[in-house]
């Protein structure tokens, strides 16, 4: 099978998945007691039950659930996600206004998190059982513990009220601009901790395995200097069990967002999502979740494909 | 005249948690120039430490203690990591006895052969390229130039010891440590893989030190053997004294427990017992507690290796047994009887 059609044949197994999510997420918000209607309603009190009415009525809101669903899914077909109850505004637009801000911040942690884990875990595995992998572990042990959002709390404590060395306020720039970093740097480092941690743990046991192995003698035994074993040999052998976790994180990086947005006032999908849900406004939940599933989707798609690249009996299989 | 390869009093310890493990205890001997030396012993004997050793690649909680390993002279042993890297692959080269698990399974064949090349000749890696489809050639896997960029999960087992042998050949060393080149093949491949080592061998006037645990393999590609037991040298001797005259009650052990064609008896010949706990190894004779001559001096005195043959016309004939200075009351009471020429044998079995 060529990587073409293992492509393909996993972006259509993704529907499936996607379709689930939709359901659940969907099924969810029913069986949660009130509405966009009743959110309204409980901002203003002066609106009279006949015009609450009238407004479930123009929302589709009075339907039988089944029938809202199928509604909504004819319009997810055709490209339409639907309006934002609350502002009129299109569901698509806003998703696609934030989702630069949601990227961004993922990839920095994602980029922060590979940048600690991949040189602390082979340092620690080179050092197994010395003082630095002693330490390394415990760093570890601590970043996969500490919850998120008491970290982002900390560091925003410490690095941007006291030291005064970030900003505290929302992005002021473009995202593009370089200055940008400065907003980007502390929640960046927040949402990809405890990814960090996890993946040097993985590296560290995977890299330490790998070392016991007999080619590594051998590629010694060639007279190889140590750093070409470790980095060449090693390295590579070592990163196919860290590619399966990293796939695994990117799920964790997606949630993490909704509460590092949340905590450092950053204008993404997250912070979207939550006021969506204070608001119930179930298009606008629907599709960030939908968009968040085809994420992860795409990055366990991704970690395949890397697989194949680092491993050529794995290619052989496609 | 110097021996290529001389090992002088080796010492290698592994520091368990259990206790000091001398693998290998005050072990010397001698590798001429394109001599074929065989190691042979059974499992945990110091054989492949004693490979490893050549190297320095004893990882810890092993440790060469002491000794000197002196090749052309030079003390392997006082040499800083960056000398000792350019013996190793280059003067040394170095066959597994499991070559799936030698080759690394994320590189191609080629590759691995080339990064030697490239590492210690300063090849170019055009030039590499072509002297490791030049040496898959002479290890005899057909169409080189295609399978240069095989990877290792390509090749069948057979194959895939031609590569590590290539590998190992591949800066035309002095010295070439097999340890185990066949055991992880079948009958067949594996008569193929000697033949292999012994013409190239030959070709390149490579001394070889190979180590074994199969005395087939020793009488088909030796010179001269030494057994070893317990982390020592037990026998040293020419092959063809070693099969027709051996002096230690252990060779003789060894011998006997290989299956004859024509021998009626129901089970194999075996030596009772196992192999000594090397942190608590026996008193006097280490062999003592299975040698079935064994005598209460045994017990007390440990022997030390005296040459019993004299090396007037070649190399000399030594065992470690208390018989040979004369402290055995009893004497060794074994014959060895010829009942057809046992390398003969072998060899033509492994021909067939």
């Amino acid at each position: 099978m060529s990587l073409q059609k293992f492509i393909l044949k996993r972006i259509l197994a993704s529907v499936p998945v996607l379709f689930g999510v939709s359901v659940v997420t969907f099924a969810l918000m029913h069986i949660t007691p009130g509405d966009i209607v009743d959110q309204l309603v409980a901002a203003n009190p002066n609106v009279p039950s006949h015009e609450a009415a009238r407004l479930r009525r123009e929302f589709g809101l009075d339907q039988p659930v089944w029938v809202q669903y199928l509604d909504w899914m004819q319009g997810v077909l055709t490209g339409d996600f639907g309006e934002v109850y609350s502002s009129s505004r299109d569901v698509s637009a806003v998703v696609l206004a934030r989702l630069p801000e949601t990227i961004a911040l993922g990839l920095f942690g994602w980029v922060f998190a590979i940048l600690i884990a991949i040189p602390g875990g082979i340092y620690a595995a080179v050092n197994k059982d010395q003082l630095g992998d002693t330490v390394s572990r415990f760093v570890a042990l601590s970043g996969i513990s500490i919850p998120n959002f008491w970290l982002g709390l900390m560091l925003m404590a410490v690095f941007a009220v006291q030291l005064d060395w970030f900003p505290t306020l929302d992005p002021q720039t473009s995202l593009l601009s370089p200055s940008m970093l400065w907003w980007l740097i502390l929640p960046g480092v927040t949402i990809g901790t405890a990814a960090a941690a996890n993946m040097m743990r993985i590296m560290r046991t995977s890299m330490a395995e790998e070392l016991n192995k007999e080619y590594v003698t051998a590629a010694r035994a060639k007279g190889l200097p140590e750093r070409t074993v470790i980095l060449k040999h090693v390295l590579r052998n070592s990163l196919i069990s860290v590619t399966t976790v990293a796939a695994f994180l990117t799920a964790s990086i997606v949630a993490g967002s909704v509460v590092v947005e949340t905590v450092f006032g950053w204008p993404g999908l997250g912070r979207e999502l939550i006021d969506a849900v204070h608001l119930r406004e179930i298009n606008l939940i629907l599709a960030i979740t939908l968009f968040t599933g085809f994420f992860i989707v795409l990055a366990n798609l991704l970690a395949d494909i890397v697989y194949a690249l680092l491993d050529p009996r794995i290619r052989d299989e496609y | 005249m110097m021996a290529l390869l001389e090992v002088n009093d080796l010492t290698v310890s592994f520091y368990t948690q259990e206790g000091v493990v001398t693998a290998v205890d005050d072990l010397s001997y001698t590798i001429e120039r394109g001599e074929k030396f065989g190691v042979v012993g059974e499992s945990g004997a110091g054989k492949s430490v004693t490979a490893l050793s050549l190297l320095r690649l004893i990882e810890s909680p092993g440790e060469i203690e002491s000794g000197e390993i002196l090749l052309d002279g030079d003390d392997l042993l006082e040499m800083t990591t960056e000398e000792i890297r350019q013996i190793r692959g280059n003067r040394i080269g170095m066959i597994f006895q499991d070559a799936q698990t030698a080759l690394n399974p994320v590189y191609t064949v080629g590759e691995q052969i080339s990064e030697a090349i490239r590492h210690h000749l300063e090849y170019d890696s055009d030039e590499a390229r072509e002297r490791s489809i030049e040496l898959l050639d002479q290890v005899g896997i057909p169409d080189a130039e295609n399978r240069y960029s095989d990877y290792p999960h390509e090749f069948s087992g057979g194959m895939q010891q031609r590569a590590v042998i290539a590998m190992a050949l591949s800066c035309d060393p002095d010295v070439l440590i097999a340890d185990e080149p066949t055991t992880a093949l079948d009958v067949t491949t594996e008569a193929k893989i000697l033949d292999l080592l012994e013409d190239l061998t030959d070709e390149f006037d490579t001394a070889i030190q190979l180590i074994t645990h199969d005395l087939g393999v020793v009488a088909e590609l030796c010179d001269r053997v030494m057994v070893m037991y317990a982390g020592q040298a037990v026998e040293k001797a020419p092959v063809e004294e070693l099969y027709y005259d051996p002096k230690h009650p252990y060779t003789v052990g060894l011998m006997s427990s290989i299956p004859r064609v024509g021998d009626d008896s129901d089970r194999l010949r075996t030596i009772p017992g196992a192999m000594p706990d090397l942190i608590d190894t026996p008193t006097g004779c280490r062999f003592h507690p299975r040698c079935p001559y064994a005598e209460e001096a045994c017990t007390r005195t440990e022997p030390d290796m005296i040459t019993t043959g004299n090396g007037a016309n070649g190399p000399q004939q030594s065992a470690r047994c208390l018989e040979y200075t004369n402290d055995l009351q009893h004497g060794l009471g074994f014959d060895v009887t010829i009942d057809d020429d046992l390398s003969e044998r072998v060899r033509g079995e492994r021909h067939e």
